[in-house]
């Protein structure tokens, strides 16, 4: 963005909400909205509580299990149904159902059947995740170039390599795709199981926060969050222009 | 040149005048898609050895379809293909094929690329790697090893292509339009090569194309496709000498006066 032939960097209009953020605040027009340097003062509060450092690694274990899983299951399903087409047929409908379906309401569920812990808001991850990584490496199998495939077979590849040696890097653009958007996506999975579940990680510090009308350290906690979705987001992004770069050349 | 026969020639009594031994036979071959669509109908050929032939004729007369049952990458409806005396169920590795859009895999180097095919038959990757940088070097892209072939011109491309073929030393080289996803100049140079690469190179050559000038100009016979359904409409040997200087041929009278034959024999077939 350039303004009278001055670049001005992306960032910038952050700090133009940021700003408008202190306005609003100053104005002591709502309870729920403290001006944002308050919100940064109560965001050194937050990260140097005790009760902080054990919600970031609870909360980091149960993203880190979820996501993995879902990566694994998620690449996987999508390369089965990618190469089998009745696999595709019986399974196609479910996984659309499930990247569509409201996520949230199922987390009762999950929370019956695997307790209040941190089993429910891994699973609550992964399943926030895990279809759209699904769909797009489904995509990205169904859309590796016929040629390549026929000149791996030329060569005398069995079924197993063709599919190691070419479809897996060849729809890797795809696949990356869909971690990335899972990797959001599990974030949301985690804050949404953890509030739900409210006793564990930051869901309950949330839970904590808000009961004691804390909106500066409400606020200062969703900031982290968004800064760590946007941040890993960010990480893939970057792997995946360098998979794009080599994979530019794709006909 | 010979162009004694008729137009609608049958294609078994050349056969029968053959002083090489085939490496490739099609015998009967059939090919009908979705029922109905019949793409080829009752294929008879021998291709003999150390020779290039090309299949030519307009689109739809099934060149590729009948290259890609050769490969073993298509199935004849009926019909049966024979390579070395033996009949073919699918790729093997006496053959070796070069793709119209090059199938390069682009997250990979040239040398990988051009070594592929000896990765895929499980030779060790010095041993591969040797060989893959002799055949990089005779196609003419020494210095480009380390390359992605989307640092590569298209023509760039297509002799990757052509060095992972060479490199599995398979005896016949399948060529599928292999030029003509290339510039006019690029093609030119690699009509050429191609005819260079044969004195080196002791392999049959099989090249589809739907250029006249490029199949008069690379073969020593030209099959003629006609097409809906696909059959074979003449065998034409040639007799074009082949000196040291490549500009020549294109103004061989000779070369001239095929090409001008087979452009009258093929206008039929256009509407």
């Amino acid at each position: 963005m350039t303004i009278y032939g001055y670049r001005i960097p992306m960032m910038a209009s952050l700090i133009v909400w940021c700003i408008l953020w202190e306005i609003v605040g100053r104005l002591d027009l709502l309870l729920l909205f403290p001006p944002f340097s308050d919100v940064l003062v109560a965001l050194g509060d937050v990260v140097n509580s005790r009760s902080f450092a054990s919600a970031v690694s609870i909360t980091l274990y149960s993203y880190a299990w979820g996501l993995g899983l879902a990566i694994v299951f998620g690449v996987a399903l999508g390369f089965l149904m990618g190469t089998v087409p009745v696999a595709d047929r019986l399974l196609n409908m479910w996984v659309n159902v499930f990247l569509s379906a409201p996520l949230s309401a199922l987390v009762p569920v999950i929370m019956i059947l695997f307790g209040m812990g941190a089993p429910t808001v891994i699973v609550t991850v992964f399943m926030f995740a895990v279809w759209i990584i699904a769909l797009d490496t489904r995509a990205g199998v169904l859309h590796v170039p016929a040629s390549l495939l026929e000149m791996a077979r030329s060569f005398g590849a069995s079924r197993w390599t063709t599919t190691w040696k070419i479809v897996l890097w060849a729809a890797m653009p795809e696949i990356l795709a869909g971690i990335r958007l899972g990797v959001i996506r599990g974030v949301k999975g985690v804050v949404i199981g953890q509030l739900l579940v409210s006793i564990i990680g930051v869901g309950a510090l949330f839970t904590t926060y808000s009961n004691n009308f804390l909106m500066e350290h409400f606020w200062a906690l969703t900031l982290i969050l968004f800064a760590f979705a946007l941040t890993v987001g960010q990480l893939i992004a970057l792997l995946e222009a360098r998979i794009d770069y080599y994979a530019g050349a794709r006909s | 040149m010979t162009m004694a026969e008729p137009i609608v020639a049958a294609p078994e009594r050349r056969a029968a005048s053959d002083v090489a031994a085939p490496i490739v036979e099609v015998r009967g071959v059939h090919k009908i898609y979705n029922g109905d669509v019949v793409a080829l109908k009752d294929i008879n050929l021998s291709f003999e050895e150390g020779r290039l032939t090309s299949l030519l004729g307009p689109s739809g007369c099934g060149k590729t379809t009948l290259l890609k049952i050769i490969a073993g990458l298509l199935e004849p409806t009926a019909g049966e293909v024979m390579v070395k005396g033996r009949k073919i169920t699918g790729p093997g590795p006496e053959r070796a094929f070069v793709f119209q859009d090059f199938a390069l895999m682009p997250w990979a180097t040239v040398l990988r690329n051009a070594a592929f095919g000896l990765e895929l038959r499980g030779v060790p990757a010095k041993e591969r790697n040797e060989t893959a940088r002799h055949y990089v070097e005779e196609v003419g892209l020494k210095g480009f090893e380390e390359k992605y072939p989307h640092e590569l011109s298209g023509g760039m491309r297509q002799r990757v292509g052509l060095a992972r073929a060479l490199a599995v030393n398979a005896d016949v080289l399948l060529m599928d339009e292999p030029f003509s996803a290339v510039d006019e100049q690029t093609r030119r140079k690699f009509q050429e090569d191609l005819i260079r690469l044969r004195e080196v190179e002791n392999k049959t050559f099989l090249f589809v194309t739907h250029s006249i000038e490029e199949a008069v100009y690379v073969s020593d016979r030209i099959i003629l496709l006609s097409p809906r359904p696909g059959r074979v409409n003449n065998v034409i040997d040639l007799d074009i000498r082949r000196g040291d200087d490549p500009e020549a041929i294109r103004r061989d009278p000779n070369y001239l006066d095929t090409v001008e034959e087979i452009w009258r024999g093929i206008k039929q077939y256009l509407d």
